[in-house]
């Protein structure tokens, strides 16, 4: 039986606040599904929604076509991973894994049995009998996936799990999520403010904001094809450049910058004479040397920033400031303050997307 | 002995003083451990204050006033001038009399004595297990639903009654529970009955007024306890298939455990030494067994009795509640965090 999450029409709102506004969305079965945002864009509220502890205002949740309204929290087909993991204190890592199943009145021998099974998935075998206080975070975390799993559920929801880890155990984990979800097979859904869990994990990825979906797609696609000014900001680094549309090309538009006439891809059907802003990312901006690009910036060094893989270089120009970051080869020559350079683009690599709201400023 | 106690206490006050003038000299902030460190860290007049206003109150609060009961409870009940004498010598009869009666009495025990005595402790069982029911979803609506304006308000309406004195509160049911009272009143309007129902014989004004004397002491406990639970932890539960009330078997009620136990011997322990309520309130059938005791002490004017009955009830008392906390699996510890 299918297990695909589809959201229609979903609004959500507590009192005057509007937290979730008209989501249209099918997550397929089996997908590894991400909601990116900052906090308060309204993706933890969806993921309680779809859990059942809270009702749509408007709309519709649907898993494996059925509604849901009207279901508890016990009577769905999902589980979910807690933030803080809300692991119980009182009960072994074995009686927590196997929690659900006692609940629905599964033998203790079964119940032992399904709890060795799921530490032999979470590599924790022999580690049942100890306290939850007793493993490390990583572990824990692990014990709450397996918990959740128990159930089998069709769909996980996961609410930031890996935010209270520090970085090295965080990519790992990351990693492991990825392969459990592909050992499991099931629909995966995940909550997160770090772009680069999102993307490195996600089959596809919703990226949201004040309560709206800015744009589904894959990683890929996000990354390289923001739909708008809020997710070209928000996933990735990137330098935004405002202007006005004066030509368009090919599906290419010229716009007319305090940096002088730049050309990006218009990807949003521009017409002449908006107002738009051009993204171009960092490591997409070059220093001239022998190559003609068709952009070229001219602007000033303010500081250069090393950090290992690359360096930063800060710009000033008039009015916008511009990051450049250059692979680490050991060839970057050290800039003066001051020194008045030239960078450039290649048209290709940058968006031309109507003026709107950015993720920070 | 009376004599020579203030002298002695003196003495071993100012022994102590001494010694501790001795620990602070050879001590010192950087290098001492333990309690040197605690004599530099507080400076000794402080220091001293504080142990020696703790050792007075543990010695003449608590020790010593017990210790003279214990000491009354073995002796005989003689008149003044026979006091120090040769009849004056220690023996176990107050406490053969809780068990046998008087001797040469008719019964081989002292069945009156012992059945209030049961009926005491089963009745604080009784009264425990309501206020239990009755505070338990206060306390969980308190500390996990409320929203703090209301918690506030439910706060303050749980404490302004208990302003109002115990024997006036006492009185107060009792008008409330009495044949021409409001509860008959009502009843008798409404036809669910024709004649006044004696509630007070029937210990229904007893058990409301006992229940309700403790009800405080029942609730801070087990806010305290719910209060700490993490309510993703409740959530977890649900999510992971418990009804309600499987949530609160599951997770909530384990977790409470130790306020549950702080509660419950609270309760019991007070209702079991509870006079005023079971004074006025009690059927003219139902004597509790303080009642008993107090009548050793007044109107009996036999003290040693009183004191061995007084005794009996606390030791049944503290066995009870050690019994009932090793078969819940409390340890004693955590009842006081």
């Amino acid at each position: 039986m299918s297990s695909n999450v589809e959201l229609e029409n979903l609004n959500i709102r507590f009192g005057d606040f509007h937290a979730v506004k008209n989501i249209n969305l099918n997550i397929r079965d089996g997908e590894f599904f991400s909601f990116l945002g900052p906090s308060g864009c309204g993706k933890t509220t969806i993921l309680r929604a779809v859990s059942g502890f809270n009702d749509p205002s408007d709309g519709q949740i649907r898993i494996g076509g059925e509604d849901m309204l009207g279901y508890g929290p016990n009577e769905r087909p999902t589980a979910l991973v807690f933030q803080n993991l809300a692991l119980f204190p009182l009960m072994s890592v074995a009686e927590n894994i196997s929690f659900s199943l006692k609940v629905r009145g599964v033998s203790k021998a079964q119940r032992r049995k399904k709890a060795d099974e799921l530490l032999d998935m979470i590599a924790l075998s022999g580690q049942g009998d100890k306290l939850p206080s007793e493993l490390s975070g990583g572990q824990r975390q692990r014990v709450a996936i397996a918990r959740a799993l128990a159930v089998e559920p069709k769909v996980l929801l996961l609410d930031e799990p890996l935010s209270a880890l520090d970085l090295k155990l965080r990519e790992h984990m990351r990693v492991e999520l990825r392969r459990i979800q592909q050992k499991v097979g099931i629909t995966f859904i995940y909550i997160t403010h770090d772009q680069g869990e999102a993307l490195t994990m996600s089959d596809r990825i919703a990226v949201m904001s004040h309560g709206v979906m800015q744009q589904v797609g894959t990683a890929q696609e996000v990354y390289d094809n923001p739909a708008t000014p809020f997710v070209a900001s928000f996933v990735g680094e990137n330098n935004s450049i405002y202007g006005t549309v004066t030509r368009l090309e090919n599906g290419y538009a010229q716009i007319k910058t305090c940096f002088g006439e730049l050309t990006g891809r218009n990807e949003q059907n521009l017409a002449v004479g908006d107002f738009a802003t051009l993204f171009i990312r960092p490591q997409n901006l070059s220093l001239m040397a022998d190559e003609p690009f068709e952009n070229i910036i001219e602007t000033r060094v303010n500081d250069q920033v090393f950090e290992g893989e690359f360096e930063h270089l800060h710009l000033v120009g008039d009015r916008r400031n511009l990051v450049v970051s250059l692979v680490n080869d050991g060839n970057i020559p050290a800039f003066e303050k001051g020194a008045l350079i030239s960078v450039g683009f290649k048209s290709e690599c940058a968006v031309v997307l109507p003026a709107g709201d950015m993720a920070y400023e | 002995m009376n004599n020579y106690l203030l002298p002695l206490a003196s003495l071993i006050g100012a022994a102590l003083v001494i010694v501790l003038l001795v620990v602070y000299q050879r001590s010192s902030l950087a290098t001492s451990t333990g309690f040197g460190r605690f004599l530099r860290r507080n400076g000794i007049v402080v220091s001293c204050y504080l142990i020696l206003s703790l050792i007075g109150w543990l010695f003449f609060m608590i020790i010593l006033p017990q210790l003279y009961m214990v000491d009354f409870s073995f002796s005989q009940n003689l008149p003044p001038s026979k006091i120090g004498g040769p009849e004056d010598v220690y023996t176990t009869q107050n406490y053969e009399y809780l068990l046998f009666g008087p001797q040469g009495g008719e019964e081989s025990f002292n069945w009156l004595h012992l059945k209030i005595f049961l009926r005491t402790i089963i009745a604080a069982v009784v009264v425990t297990i309501i206020d239990l029911a009755i505070c338990y979803p206060v306390a969980y609506y308190m500390a996990q639903v409320a929203s703090s304006g209301r918690l506030r308000l439910l706060a303050l309406c749980l404490l302004l009654p208990f302003w109002v004195n115990e024997i006036l509160r006492a009185f107060a049911f009792r008008i409330l529970f009495g044949s021409g009272g409001v509860m008959n009143s009502v009843l008798m309007w409404l036809g669910l009955t024709d004649q006044p129902v004696d509630f007070i014989r029937a210990d229904v004004a007893l058990y409301s007024g006992l229940s309700y004397a403790y009800l405080l002491l029942m609730i801070f406990p087990l806010y305290n306890a719910i209060e700490s639970l993490d309510h993703n932890q409740i959530e977890a539960a649900k999510d992971l298939g418990c009804s309600w009330w499987r949530v609160h078997f599951e997770v909530v009620m384990p977790f409470a455990k130790p306020g549950i136990a702080s509660g419950s011997t609270m309760v019991f322990m007070l209702s079991c030494g509870a006079l005023a309520a079971p004074q006025i309130l009690g059927g003219p059938s139902s004597l509790w067994f303080t009642q008993i005791i107090y009548q050793w002490f007044n109107t009996g004017g036999n003290w040693p009795q009183g004191a061995a009955y007084a005794f009996v009830l606390l030791l049944v008392c503290i066995i009870f509640v050690m019994a009932v906390m090793k078969l819940f699996k409390v340890s004693f510890g955590e009842i006081v965090k």
